[in-house]
């Protein structure tokens, strides 16, 4: 068992039902994001794990103890919140003090734990400050060292960086894996930013309307959504409905509009048993485009499927470019490399698509 | 030439509403021994005769007992009032807070009238403790509405904090929440006690026999004559009544500037 589980954990507002029936459990020393989008019921099984709502339904244990009937101050966790939520009538030192008051650390232990966790957070010298008196950033940073200074057994991130600005946010993210690793402590982290979850975590757990959609590590997630709604939601995808043709030992042979016919490794269809109704996702990135008339001539690859695309839209992102492609009876969109200067509006190009780098979804009816 | 009308004009209605204040306060260092213009000369006199008679200070003495202990009363029933109905999803909170509201509404007549019917129709007879419990449900009101607003604005995620450190719920309530609401605490109780001390209609309703706050105090010296001892009454009152508020606003600056914003 892990060093927090939750069994089939239900929690209803009224006739809502904010989350449905959710396992997960969360090993020792792992950092776990929560991720999904607005009112999925992230915050809402976040604030079960901390004694902040009871759950309708089912059982949270944390190091191996069943808390469902423990409240919240005898749980020991560490909470940091969006808006930091220090205690503005304290100094910094008596915020990070706080937690150590309630469990006997001698005034000389306490001292040298709050200065402890202050060059943690690369902030030694604010002690005697008010928190009104720090940026945002440093009131994030001091929130994180009065939550880990006591050691809890878990440590409970709700969105903590997305009240910062975007270059702190980054700089943030860094310094939060940093103090995370050093210390080893568990960790759920509660994200809408997917570039937030897989830059940080260990495993990452996709909600969507209070279930969960898929669990795994940022790359097997990425790479290989279990749905329709991970694919969409992590990364850009092109879904197309497809039909499968056939399944053999080593293949799955699929059909689509725009993308013809095409043979996938077996493990790259793990959902699909026989012939269907399908889907095939394609991430953006993974469609490369090619100036028309000259792919094919060296492929370096014999599987690739190489179609034919009419560049409708373009979005220039510096970096990279983002096409709309109208490929056949479907509009596609890829998201590639600038070379020198990107493809124009109305060019034909060619489309290079390997079938290794698609998934085959099983065709539900929503 | 109109603004100069309204301005002139205005100028007129303060000084109508201030002028007798100031004119009483003049007259207390007035040293004849009318209570009235012409000035004879600047003394303390009246002052020091008010220092010295019994019945004033007596008053005194009743009317800042009666205010302090409503003032703490009405607070602590206002703090824990406005937890009840900012924090919980106490049944018909809305009801409760119009009921708890509505002595501000009712003419203060009506009220005095109706609490001592109640005490009648209970065969309550009329004591201080009867007059204290008339000055706190008349004060309740404005330390709730104090105290509210300033609730509303205190995050829960602080509280949350606090208790995910360890801290139980009273704990809470002790070191993070009444350490954030304390300038609306102290405002609380500077209006409990300026608006008890103050009061009168009420209090000559409610009060026992022999009993005197300062206003019915001078209300009874008003009666005999219109001594200039009432003058200097006035100017005290004055200095008390507006000076208490100032003094409390000067205190929760300090407190604010000491955070740093
Ligand atoms: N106290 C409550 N009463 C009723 N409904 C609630 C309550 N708290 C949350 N909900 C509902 O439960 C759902 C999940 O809310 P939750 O706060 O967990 O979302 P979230 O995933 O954290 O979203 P966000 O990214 O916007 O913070 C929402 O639809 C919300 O409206
Ligand atoms: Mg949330």
């Amino acid at each position: 068992m892990g060093a927090v589980s939750l069994t089939n954990i239900v929690k209803n507002f009224g006739s809502f039902t904010a989350v449905q029936r959710m396992s997960l459990d969360i090993p020792e020393g792992a950092f776990v994001s929560l991720l999904g989008p607005s009112g999925c019921g992230k915050t809402t099984t976040l604030r079960m794990i901390a004694g902040l709502l009871d759950p309708s339904e089912g059982d949270i244990t944390i190091a191996g103890r069943r808390v469902n009937d423990v409240p919240i101050h005898k749980r020991n966790l560490g909470l940091v919140f969006q808006n930091y939520a220090l205690f503005p009538h304290k100094t910094i030192a008596e915020n990070v003090a706080f937690g150590l008051k309630f469990r006997g650390v001698s005034r000389d232990d306490r001292e040298r734990r709050v200065r402890e966790a202050l060059e943690l957070v690369q902030l030694p010298d604010v002690g005697s400050r008010y928190p009104g008196q720090l940026s945002g950033g440093q009131q994030q940073r001091i929130a994180l060292a009065r939550a880990i200074v006591i050691e809890p057994d878990v440590l409970l991130l709700d969105e903590p960086l997305s009240a910062l600005d975007a270059n702190l946010r980054e700089d943030m993210r860094v310094e939060l894996k940093r103090i995370q690793q050093r210390v080893g402590i568990t960790t759920v982290f509660v994200t809408h930013d997917q570039s937030e979850a897989l830059a940080l975590s260990d495993h990452i757990v996709v909600m969507s309307k209070g279930r969960v959609e898929q669990t795994g590590a940022p790359e097997d997630v990425y790479t290989t959504p279990a749905t329709e709604f991970v694919a969409r939601f992590l990364g850009a995808s092109n879904i197309v409905e497809a039909r499968c043709l056939a399944v053999d030992g080593d293949g799955v042979t699929v059909e689509g509009p725009g993308v013809g016919r095409l043979t996938l490794p077996r493990e790259r269809a793990p959902q699909v048993a026989g012939p269907g109704p399908v889907k095939l996702a394609v991430r953006a990135e993974k469609l490369k485009l090619e100036p028309a008339g000259t792919a094919g001539t060296a492929p370096d690859d014999a599987d690739d499927l190489i179609l034919d695309g009419l560049v409708e839209t373009v979005d220039y992102q510096g970096l990279a470019a983002r096409y709309f492609l109208r490929v056949g009876d479907v509009q596609l969109q890829a998201i590639n490399m600038i070379d020198s200067h990107p493809f124009a509006e109305g060019e034909r190009v060619s489309l290079r698509l390997r079938p290794r780098d698609c998934t085959l979804l099983a065709g539900s009816t929503q | 030439m109109g603004w100069a009308l309204i301005r002139g004009w205005t100028v007129l209605v303060y000084l109508f509403m201030f002028l007798p204040i100031a004119v009483v306060v003049l007259l207390s260092f007035n040293a004849s021994q009318f209570g009235s213009f012409p000035m004879t000369g600047l003394s303390l006199r009246w002052f020091a005769e008010l220092a010295g008679n019994e019945a004033i200070l007596r008053a005194f003495r009743t009317s800042i007992v009666l205010g302090l202990l409503t003032a703490v009363i009405s607070t602590t029933i206002g703090v824990l009032a406005s937890l009840a109905l900012v924090r919980y999803r106490v049944p018909g909170r809305n009801m409760i807070s119009t009921l708890l509201i509505a002595p501000i509404l009712v003419p203060e007549v009506v009220l005095a009238v109706a609490l001592l019917l109640f005490l009648n129709a209970l065969a309550v007879n009329k004591s201080f403790a009867l007059l204290l419990a008339g000055h706190v449900i008349f004060t309740l009101p404005f330390v709730i509405l104090v105290v509210q607003a300033r609730l509303v604005g205190i995050r829960r995620d602080v509280e949350e904090a606090a208790m995910s450190l360890g801290a139980s719920p009273v704990q809470t309530f002790f070191q993070i929440t009444l350490p954030l609401l304390s300038p609306a605490v102290l405002a609380g109780m500077l209006f409990a006690f300026t608006i008890s001390f103050d009061d009168i209609t009420g209090t000559l309703f409610w009060k026992p026999g022999g009993v005197e706050t300062v206003p019915t105090q001078i209300f009874a010296m008003l009666r005999n004559s219109i001594s200039p001892e009432i003058n200097a009454l006035g100017t005290v009152m004055i200095v008390l009544t507006a000076g208490l508020p100032l003094l409390g606003i000067a205190i929760a600056r300090r407190m604010a500037m000491k955070r740093g914003g």
